[in-house]
């Protein structure tokens, strides 16, 4: 049982240690160093002792001695056997390294002879591993987006392995490929288009969703149960249908290639996730604050203005920063009704831009930079109130 | 009283909900009716330009005092294909101008000409000219004629609202467009995407569940791939995956795992050799299809990850004073209670991602067997500029979609609305 145990803690602590140096390595790599060899078996055996000898000293030293030298003996040792590397290199190692042993703390003899404790090692190794391989994963391609935004296509294609960035160059020429977009592509009128139908999209909507909304909330009315269920189904249905009929149509009314028509699209789009929404919240507000408003002697109109929308402020600006990031991100209907370039929004002149060939990918990286940062930015700052949104399922996609 | 009230709250929740659901039911439910209407019509892109009737206008002194001007009105039909009927002209000048040729066609009544050109076919272009002269003698300028813009009009055929239908479309949908492996394209693609997006969902959702440091950080970075626009995303993939200077071919290649860059989106099948026997692999549908996981997984994580938060911690104390093992927790314990919440994502992951467009466009273009449906109706439609038979596709994806949505709610309606 005892040896059961410690095969399978060895074998999974080392394997770990493995996949995080393997990282620790292939961002080196990137980074410009020359590395071939991932020498994954060395690492894993170095990993093994390094375990075996953190179980074998046990509780005898102090453990934060234990640890850094333990490190520091490993470090070095990785130093010793492997090519010549820079120093910052080894740093990371040890670091790397340093976190490893912390995470072993708590197994030593005894507790390698608990209930269950193969499985648990397993679990927490699992969980570590998981949270490395999901972190970098999902990282790696903003991470090379923004640095092939500052790379030359022409270093890129002698190295693509080298991302490392020139800090002796000025910022004019590191910045370089967003100048570019800005002075020859035009990008600062597709950034004033987007954000023109965004925000445009985001009034609209909500001046056709709050009342529409409240509507559904709070009064009777014929067909209540039947609106509220197809506002659902309606939102079951993809752009991909509506496309061809909208086209044809919009051609023919002249509003494509044109902002106004992409805005109309975008606000009945949104419409109805954004009516779920808010009906929603205001079904939480007390009806009784409502009836204060009626003896009042107001009308709908004054309590949907005057007692409503201050209620749930927060409710209707998670819904904004909803319909904006959805408008901000559109591209099939931008890419079926926008052909001329004096219309395009961000996601379209990307794509555009993609088009050509001859468009070096820092340009592209530039403006798929541009166009990403605002909708993270949102989000990141605001996440609280969007995750809770995002699990009533505002955003199709 | 109270009669009168409920009246009165009916019109107000009229006036309220009426403008919202006008527009939706214009721009939503309007087109998936005019899909059924354009799928059994023969149009082609071209066709649905309505022809116009222009003019451009070139004006000319040909008096040395400038008292008389010639002017020319280029007059075209703006359709290659069809005919205007009965087009009208007219244009305006200033005072004291008289005309000194005027085409039998034509009036000249105060100020204004105003002419009946009759039926102009395809094609048709025209150089029509008069000539101004000042009755005073006087200059005219130039610039004021000029700015004068002639207004025309005509009768042509919407071929939209013919009633010429054909079932032509239908009939090309499945017999000349290879259906059936379109059909299994979009089932591949959407089904292990979906059950990919799931799978990793519940694996981070587990991850995050758990009592990490950081773990609110790692919840936000696992919604990056969600919330980023499409198309940087896209591109940044089609650059990583690139077979000539792309990173991740590139670290393969270095690091000698493989020998020669694998071009991930430009290459149908690879063959896998497992035990002695060889596997086909749709090479980039697979890619499109880790896309697809990747950019999709944080819904499904996000979703069961408040799910289980939700699971009292009792059970699973209880769990530990009985002895059970971590897997058996998971088995008996968490597993359970988000199977109601698993059939519900994978329902909507499975229509949105049947439905998916702009993933497979950017990243393959639909090219080396990736083309689902909906890449189809992008194709028909406006590649090869058959809009009857793109609208047919898309009469296809909605009744798929509606097949899937009736076995659903008849299958597991029920217990998704328990929860």
């Amino acid at each position: 049982m005892k040896f059961k145990s410690i095969t399978i803690f060895l074998v999974i602590s080392s394997f770990f240690l493995t996949c995080i140096l393997s990282i620790w390595k292939i961002m080196s790599t990137l980074q410009g160093l020359n590395f071939t060899n991932l020498n994954i078996t060395g690492v894993f055996f170095n990993g093994i002792i390094l375990s075996l000898l953190f179980v074998l000293i046990g509780n005898r030293i102090n453990h934060l001695i234990k640890v850094f030298s333990l490190s520091l003996l490993f470090s070095f040792s990785y130093f010793y056997f492997n090519e010549t590397s820079p120093y910052w290199y080894i740093f990371g190692v040890f670091l790397i390294i340093l976190f490893f042993t912390n995470k072993l703390k708590k197994y030593n003899t005894k507790s390698l002879t608990e209930d269950f404790i193969s499985e648990k090692i397993i679990f927490d190794f699992i969980t570590l591993f998981g949270i490395v391989f999901f972190a970098f994963v999902i990282l790696f391609p903003f991470y090379i987006m923004l640095v092939t935004s500052f790379k030359t296509q022409i270093a890129l294609l002698v190295n693509p392995l080298d991302f490392s960035l020139d800090f002796s160059k000025s910022l004019t020429e590191l910045f370089k490929s967003y100048f570019v977009i800005f002075e020859t592509y035009n990008f600062s009128r597709y950034i004033l288009i987007s954000s023109a139908v965004s925000i445009g999209t985001v009034i609209v909507t909500l001046l056709f969703a709050i009342p529409a909304a409240y509507a559904v909330a709070r009064l009777n009315f014929f067909g209540k149960n039947f609106l509220s269920t197809s506002i659902l189904i309606i939102y079951m249905f993809p752009a991909i249908v509506l496309v061809i009929p909208l086209y044809t149509v919009f051609s023919q009314l002249g509003l494509r290639n044109s902002i106004f028509g992409l805005l109309i699209v975008y606000t009945a789009t949104t419409l109805p996730v954004a009516i779920y929404m808010l009906q929603g919240y205001f079904k939480s507000i007390p009806k009784e604050i409502e009836d204060a408003g009626i003896m009042d002697g107001q009308n709908w109109f004054g309590i949907i203005l005057k007692i409503i929308i201050p209620l749930s402020l927060p409710a209707i600006s998670s819904v904004a920063l909803y319909v904006f990031m959805i408008a901000w991100n559109e591209f099939l209907f931008s890419l079926m009704f926008l052909d001329n370039p004096k219309s395009f929004t961000l996601s379209r002149a990307i794509q555009y831009l993609s088009g050509d060939a001859e468009t070096p990918r820092q340009y592209l990286m530039a403006g798929s930079v541009i166009v990403t940062l605002p909708v993270l930015f949102i989000f990141i700052y605001f996440e609280k109130y969007l995750v809770s949104g995002l699990t009533s399922g505002s955003v199709k996609g | 009283m109270s009669n009168t009230l409920s009246k009165l709250e009916k019109r107000t929740a009229y006036t309220l909900v009426l403008p919202a659901v006008l527009l939706v039911f214009a721009i939503v439910l309007f087109p998936i009716f005019a899909n059924i209407w354009i799928s059994f019509k023969d149009i082609e892109l071209k066709d649905i330009r309505i022809p116009e009737p222009r003019a451009k206008k070139i004006v000319k002194s040909i008096s040395d005092d400038g008292s008389e001007l010639k002017v020319i009105y280029k007059l075209r039909n703006s359709s290659l294909i069809q005919e205007i009927r009965n087009v009208k002209f007219q244009d305006k000048f200033p005072k004291n101008i008289s005309l000194l040729n005027l085409d039998p066609r034509c009036n000249f009544k105060s100020k204004k000409i105003i002419c009946d050109f009759g039926n102009w076919e395809a094609k048709y272009k025209e150089n029509f000219e008069i000539i101004l002269k000042n009755i005073n003698g006087e200059k005219i300028e130039k610039e004021i004629i000029k700015s004068q813009k002639p207004i025309l009009s005509g009768k042509s055929d919407n071929p939209l609202v013919t009633t010429n239908f054909t079932l032509e479309n239908f009939k090309k949908v499945f017999y000349e467009n290879n259906f059936v492996e379109l059909l299994l394209t979009t089932f591949y693609f959407t089904f292990f995407g979906t059950v990919g997006a799931i799978i990793f969902g519940i694996l981070a959702a587990q991850l995050v569940n758990q009592n990490i440091q950081g773990r609110s950080y790692m919840r936000g970075i696992l919604l990056f791939p969600y919330v980023g626009p499409v198309v940087a995303l896209a591109y940044t993939w089609t650059l990583l995956l690139d077979p000539n200077s792309g990173t991740l071919n590139a670290l393969l290649v270095n690091f000698n795992i493989i020998e020669s860059p694998i071009n991930l989106l430009g290459q149908k099948y690879i063959t896998i050799s497992v035990l002695g026997f060889d596997f086909k692999l749709r090479l980039a549908l697979t890619t499109v299809i880790f896309f697809e996981i990747w950019r999709y997984f944080p819904l499904a994580f996000l979703f069961i990850l408040a799910r289980l938060q939700a699971i009292p911690k009792s059970l699973y104390e209880a769990a530990e004073v009985d002895g059970a093992s971590p897997v058996k927790k998971f088995i008996h314990i968490t597993l359970p209670q988000i199977t109601a919440i698993i059939s519900i994502l994978f329902m909507i992951r499975f229509i949105w991602n049947f439905n998916k467009f702009e993933d497979i466009f950017l990243l393959t273009g639909g090219a080396s067997g990736t083309r689902t449906l909906p890449i189809n109706v992008y194709q028909q439609g406006f590649a090869v500029s058959d809009i009857g038979m793109g609208s047919a596709v898309s009469i296809v994806i909605v009744m798929l979609l509606l097949a899937f949505m009736i076995i659903y709610f008849k299958l597991i309606g029920k217990k998704a609305n328990e929860i």
